[in-house]
């Protein structure tokens, strides 16, 4: 019957930029009790008409059908894309991290720093700002050093992902 | 008025009749009085004067489903739009296409917890099908025009939309609904057309075939019924319907096995079990008509024409789904049966309705009702007479929720989509006498009977001074058994018979109370005397209110408890079966 396998999908949904469209979808999936495990939304068109939300799910297929076809009902949503299923997409995670430390540790933190191509944007006597852009679990692993080696703090965008080649989410 | 420049409130109103609006039920307040300013000095469209905003919204319920038009709801803001939350959930629940305006504080005090304001598009955000805050009077024709789009094509549902008081007052030019740019927002109509095919091969080779018919079929429309009633006469099939799919076919066809689900009967869901195809048209596969998920008709390959995607697959996963418009689909797939004039499986089919006719003969309905000086009325009874006396009229049925509402759906028959009102997805006590109101209002010379519970009844008793205020005929019909029977049933099944809570004391002479609103009231106590009250209530030219004063610890069967499969239905209680629902299912509703 309904399959347990659980999915991490990645959702490209176009919606018109208005007033309350980020509620009607993130209620959608409140009221449904959909996961979201990462959303970022701008405005993507050259007036400022449509914005794209990019949203990062996981559920058995019957419920990421179900995700799909209940954002589709939503009167400002343009069109969905599920980029896991369309094919080869990039995705992509911008992060500022801060770290507290000194000694040895600092040194290191600057060592792994370079070896993640972070950059520092910002230095103190104790602390780092770094910037780190790459995949989600890049990101991750980044952490998980840093976490070794002081106090961090994070700042995450969430994930942003298109289509590999030249079709665009519209024409597909 | 040179070039239709106009005030916010006149455009709303101007909108309203371009749309073809007749009437709206609403109630003043503070943030609409310019709105109904502009309605006081037009004559186009009516108004009726509700007693509550709940009331308002069931009786744009019952004007919408009993004549395919949208219903329009008008209330002012704060607690004139939460008492309409109710209503507004209840028409998406059930796909009813309704318009509700509600007045909003002055654009400039949104947000500052201003006298009467209330986020009301976040809190209508998830009950209604889409909604709009109008900042600006420019907006203002769009979004009425848009709006009536979005509540009548797909799936129907409630729009509503926020008027600031600002807004009503400014002025703009106005535009008619053809000077609108629609924006992308539409539905697929026609089938996928190697969907339908393959369909129509799976229909023409079944040999356990059953087609399950819903509330879709009736919003598509009549046609649709009409298609749906032709492609069930072709094939010979037999054919259920859920609670909203009542009149979608024919009652009389001696191909519809009656209602489905919970409290269906024996024969439609044990079919529904042992189907090797089924055919579902415009149903949702709601959890009262599936019983226990993964037990739900375990053998059959399944057909599923919905005009709403997120209907497919979401409960029960079918073999063939076909998207759109359910009447478009039948006229498809009756153009291809036509053509193919496919052999069905007669011989397959011959035994398939013998083991049907077995399950015939149970007859699950059956009830016992004496007729000696110490019996009283079975409420079963009440109704079936009810019909039988009212069968031969144009006789449209609301009901309240509960025991009553399904002894209704069992026992009073329907031949014809539109003439069955009742509150299926939601289960909101409380709809049937302001639907019966919204009806009347549409069907001004036809009889209208809200087949009612005394406990439901008082939920919007309010409203029999809206009947009064109109001297609308509607007849309400009352099962008096003075519990909250379907709880206090599940109590006697479910939990030792321990009835908490679900006696009500204190209940109002109903022939009193009808008397003090200017209306009839009648009662009757013993079976002989059911024929007479009915025969006069249905003479009576005014409203009624019938008492009909029933055995007190009747239950409703068939029933299929929550969590068991279509084939653990129960036709009775028998002491052995006190107890006969798993942990699991008790703690489904």
């Amino acid at each position: 019957m309904t399959n347990d396998n659980i999915e991490r999908h990645v959702l490209a949904v176009l919606v018109d930029n208005e007033p309350g469209v980020l509620a009607r979808v993130v209620g959608l999936f409140s009221g449904r009790g959909y996961n979201i495990e990462s959303l970022t939304v701008a405005t993507v068109s050259e007036d400022d008409s449509a914005s794209r939300i990019n949203l990062v799910t996981s559920g058995t297929p019957m419920i990421i059908e179900q995700i799909k076809a209940q954002l589709e009902r939503l009167v400002p949503v343009q069109k969905v894309n599920d980029l896991t299923e369309e094919g080869p997409h990039v995705e992509n995670e911008f992060a500022l991290i801060k770290i507290k430390n000194s000694g040895p540790e600092r040194r290191e933190a600057l060592r792994i720093a370079d070896i993640f191509r972070a950059r520092v944007v910002d230095t103190a006597v104790e602390s780092f700002v770094f910037s780190l852009t790459g995949s989600p679990e890049k990101i991750a692993s980044f952490l998980d050093l840093m976490r070794n080696l002081g106090e961090v703090e994070i700042a995450r965008s969430g994930v942003v992902a298109i289509k590999r080649g030249k079709k665009t989410v519209i024409e597909t | 008025m040179s070039d239709n420049i106009m005030s916010g409130a006149d455009i709303v109103i101007k909108a309203l009749a371009d749309q073809g609006v007749e009437v709206i039920f609403g109630y003043p307040g503070g943030a609409v009085l310019p709105l109904y300013d502009a309605i006081f000095k037009q004559n186009s469209i009516r108004h009726i004067l509700v007693r509550h905003e709940q009331g308002a919204v069931h009786m744009a319920e019952g004007y919408a489903r009993s004549t395919g038009k949208v219903g329009v709801v008008l209330v002012t803001s704060g607690p004139g739009a939460t008492n309409a939350v109710t209503g507004l959930t209840d028409a998406l629940m059930d796909s009813v296409p309704l318009i509700c305006l509600t007045g909003q504080v002055p654009t400039h005090l949104i947000g500052n917890d201003a006298f009467q304001e209330a986020d009301t598009t976040g809190i209508t955000r998830p009950c209604t099908k889409h909604n709009y805050l109008v900042k600006h009077v420019d907006e203002l024709s769009g979004v009425m025009h848009e709006a009536f789009e979005v509540a009548k094509s797909g799936r129907p549902g409630p729009v509503v939309i926020d008027l600031p008081k600002d807004v009503q007052f400014a002025e703009s030019k106005y535009l008619s609904p053809e000077e609108i740019s629609q924006r992308h927002y539409f539905d697929k109509v026609t089938g996928d057309s190697e969907k339908i095919s393959e369909a129509i091969e799976l229909i023409a080779t079944a040999k356990k075939p059953i087609f399950y018919i819903g509330g879709g079929c009736i919003n598509s429309g009549t046609a649709a019924c009409k298609a749906i009633a032709d492609l069930v006469r072709i094939t010979g099939y037999p054919a259920t319907t859920t609670l909203m799919g009542l009149g979608a076919i024919p009652s009389s066809s001696p191909q519809w096995l009656g209602m489905l689900g919970m409290h269906g009967t024996y024969e439609a869901n044990l079919a529904m079990h042992g189907c090797d195809v089924m055919i579902a048209v415009g149903a949702r596969f709601d959890d009262r008509v599936t019983g226990r998920i993964d037990a739900f008709s375990p053998n059959s390959k399944k057909i599923h024409i919905d005009i709403d995607p997120s209907s497919i697959n979401k409960n029960v996963p079918v073999e063939i789904p076909i998207i759109g418009d359910v009447g478009e689909v039948l006229s498809q797939m009756l153009k291809i049966w036509d053509q193919k004039a496919p052999n069905v499986d007669s011989k397959a089919l011959k035994k398939w309705w013998s083991e049907i006719d077995d399950w015939r003969a149970v007859n699950c309905l059956k009830y016992d009702q004496g007729h000696e000086p110490n019996d009283t009325i079975k409420p079963q009874y009440a109704i079936e007479r009810l019909y039988e006396l009212t069968k031969d009229k144009e006789t449209f049925i609301t009901t309240e929720v509960g025991q009553h509402q399904m002894w209704a759906a069992q026992f009073y028959k329907f031949e014809k989509p539109n003439h069955w009102m009742t509150s299926g997805g939601l289960g909101t006590m409380g709809y049937g006498l302001p639907s019966a109101i919204g009806v009347q209002v549409a069907h001004p010379k036809s009889l209208v009977i809200d087949i009612a519970g005394e406990g439901s009844t008082m939920m919007n008793i309010q409203e029999l001074g809206t009947m009064a205020q109109y001297n609308l005929p509607v007849k309400v019909f009352i099962i008096n058994n003075e519990w909250l029977g379907m709880v206090r049933q599940w109590q006697e099944l479910l939990h030792g018979g321990r009835y908490a809570e679900s006696y009500s004391a204190g209940l109002p002479d109903f022939i009193k109370l009808a008397e003090s609103y200017g209306m009839t009231g009648m009662r009757a106590t013993h079976p002989d005397e059911v024929d007479d009250v009915i025969r006069r209530m249905v003479d009576e030219p005014g409203p009624v209110i019938a008492d009909i004063v029933v055995s007190k610890e009747e239950n409703c069967f068939p029933m299929i408890p929550g969590g068991a499969a279509h084939n653990e239905i129960l036709l009775g209680l028998n002491e052995s079966q006190e107890q006969t629902q798993s942990e699991d299912g008790m703690v489904l509703v």
